[in-house]
């Protein structure tokens, strides 16, 4: 197995609904990848794409072929992946893989999404098409119906009056909404306070507005290499050191397990191990806080903190910049945005970016390990990829 | 291999208040939803068992944004019930006002009855879900 490396990256800004397609927020994003390691469309050997709803967003459907075909990556295979909110850690995932593996030795993998256009109602009905359809979807689940029950769940199981811990919860999204100003590409750029959080609209009790992750539009691209090959093309490669990836069924199936999402654990495990690392070794993880409990429930399966003690952490600032780990400094799915098909992608971007010590104001300082996790569904896709400064 | 419970009978027998489950011979196990094999040991020698649809709350939540095409339901809560048998399973609660839920409700013990989603145009169908009341 060899080296793979990522040599390039792109993201567009992630926004509400805007009038580009999702080919063309591709486009951008994969251009200024390319050229990042002076690549050539011609030069990809493959395009893995992650979009989950390209059909109902724009009637869209495998529009990985088109992606590759509108950038001049003439002919090649294109694959599409559909792990919901992880598809496009799936691909980049799979690229490692084929990278790795001396079949390919450039590879180009990502997402698109235009989640924000479908407008909320849409969306939502959507969104709950990744939880079971024949089981679940009756009782009229929702994605924040389902990290609503697991707040609830989360405050029972742990003894955190649900008062206390809601003011927790609000603490992440105050950080997110923080470090979303610092980034131009981030889909929010507005402070929040913790009394304007929990004073926000109820959208499934006890998860406020402020407790959810907008639907957005965007995409972002990432190139993979070998390290050969990386080393030709650029001075700063980011080596792929560790991957991880885990299924699970139905929600009420994970049952005695919740809140804690098992395939985080086990994916994430298999990244850990594979880089022959532990959680102290991350020095900035972005993760997937597609509402705010979800940031707490990641922080902990991925080792960060204790069970139950992940709210405290954020606001003693063990998970800001210059804490024990900086957790989202892109300002994270609350702020940064959340379009689906392309988040792992966008994640990807802002950790190879902080470890290449591009990140400016929000810069987390001598970062060498960066790690992400997305998770897709009620935790039926997980992924988890570790990356280190070359 | 044969489908020993699919989502037609399961669903049609909800309809009469009957909950089906699929019982492991190997482990003992209560698979429900109906699968191919058993959650616990993925064996796939079970046989049909009616369940109680007695349990208690673990969790719930009230749901205020709907999905579209419901939005007429709203505000309405889910429950995540762990049933006698052993197996968690997500219903609707009756019997308090949604925006009365608290904390309060999780251990609560609920029976079951049903209620039918009548689908949209996604949804091939239509499904019955757990409708829980409580049990005193
Ligand atoms: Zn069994």
């Amino acid at each position: 197995m060899r080296k793979v490396a990522v040599v390039g990256v792109g993201q567009t800004k992630f926004s509400g609904a805007q009038e580009k397609t999702g080919v063309e927020l591709f486009a951008e994003s994969a251009m200024d990848a390319l050229s990042e390691a002076s690549l050539k469309p011609k030069d990809i050997q493959a395009l893995f794409l992650g979009n989950c709803l390209g059909d109902f967003t724009e009637g869209q459907g495998m529009v990985q072929a088109f992606a590759a075909d509108n950038i001049g990556a003439f002919g090649i295979p294109a694959n599409k992946y559909d792990g919901a909110c992880a598809s496009a850690s799936m691909a980049i995932r799979d690229a490692f893989w084929w990278v790795a593996s001396g079949f390919y030795d450039v590879v180009l993998a990502g997402g698109t999404e235009r989640a924000a256009t479908m407008g909320t109602s849409l969306a939502t009905r959507t969104f709950a098409m990744f939880s079971d359809s024949r089981y679940e979807y009756p009782c009229g689940i929702t994605f924040p119906g389902v990290f609503a029950m697991l707040a609830h769940l989360y405050s029972a199981k742990y003894g955190i009056p649900l008062e206390k811990l809601k003011e927790q919860m609000a603490v992440t999204s105050v950080q997110s909404h923080r470090y979303g100003m610092l980034n131009p590409r981030a889909h929010f750029h507005k402070e929040i306070t913790i009394e304007k959080a929990l004073g926000s609209p109820m959208v499934s009790q006890p998860l406020q507005l402020y407790d959810c992750c907008p639907f957005s539009d965007g995409a972002a691209a990432v190139v993979l290499t070998s390290e050969e090959k990386a080393k030709k093309l650029t001075n700063q490669p980011v080596y792929i050191i560790g991957i991880g990836q885990a299924s699970a069924g139905p929600l009420a199936n994970q049952q005695e397990y919740l809140p804690r999402i098992r395939a985080r654990e086990i994916s994430s495990k298999q990244a850990y191990e594979m880089a022959g690392l532990t959680p102290q070794d991350i020095d900035v993880c972005e993760l997937h806080d597609c509402f705010s409990i979800a940031s707490l429930i990641a922080a902990e399966s991925l080792g960060f903190f204790d069970f139950g003690q992940a709210g405290e952490a954020w606001e003693k600032g063990e998970a800001a910049i210059g804490g024990k780990v900086a957790i989202n400094p892109s300002g994270g799915l609350k702020a940064k945005g959340h379009p689906i098909g392309a988040t792992g992608a966008g994640q990807v971007y802002e950790i190879v970016r902080q470890l290449r010590g591009e990140c400016g104001e929000r810069q987390v300082e001598g970062a060498k390990i960066g790690m992400t996790d997305t998770l897709g569904g009620d935790g039926g896709t997980l992924c988890n990829l570790i990356l280190q400064r070359g | 291999m044969e489908y020993k419970l699919t989502f037609k009978e399961y669903n049609e027998a909800l309809k009469k208040n009957k909950l089906l489950g699929l019982k492991c011979n190997s482990c003992a196990a209560i698979t429900v939803p109906p699968k191919m094999v058993c959650r616990k040991c993925a064996s796939p020698d079970m046989d049909i068992v009616e369940l109680s649809g007695n349990g208690k709350i673990e969790t719930f939540t009230t749901v205020y944004v709907a999905a579209e095409g419901r939005e007429g339901e709203v505000p309405y809560i889910i429950v995540l019930v762990a049933l006698d048998e052993g197996p968690w399973i997500m219903g609707n609660l009756i019997d308090i006002a949604p925006s009365k839920a608290t904390m309060e409700l999780i251990g609560r013990r609920v029976k079951m009855g049903h209620k039918v989603f009548c689908g949209d145009k996604y949804s091939a169908g239509d499904g019955a879900r757990p409708l829980f009341s409580f049990e005193t």
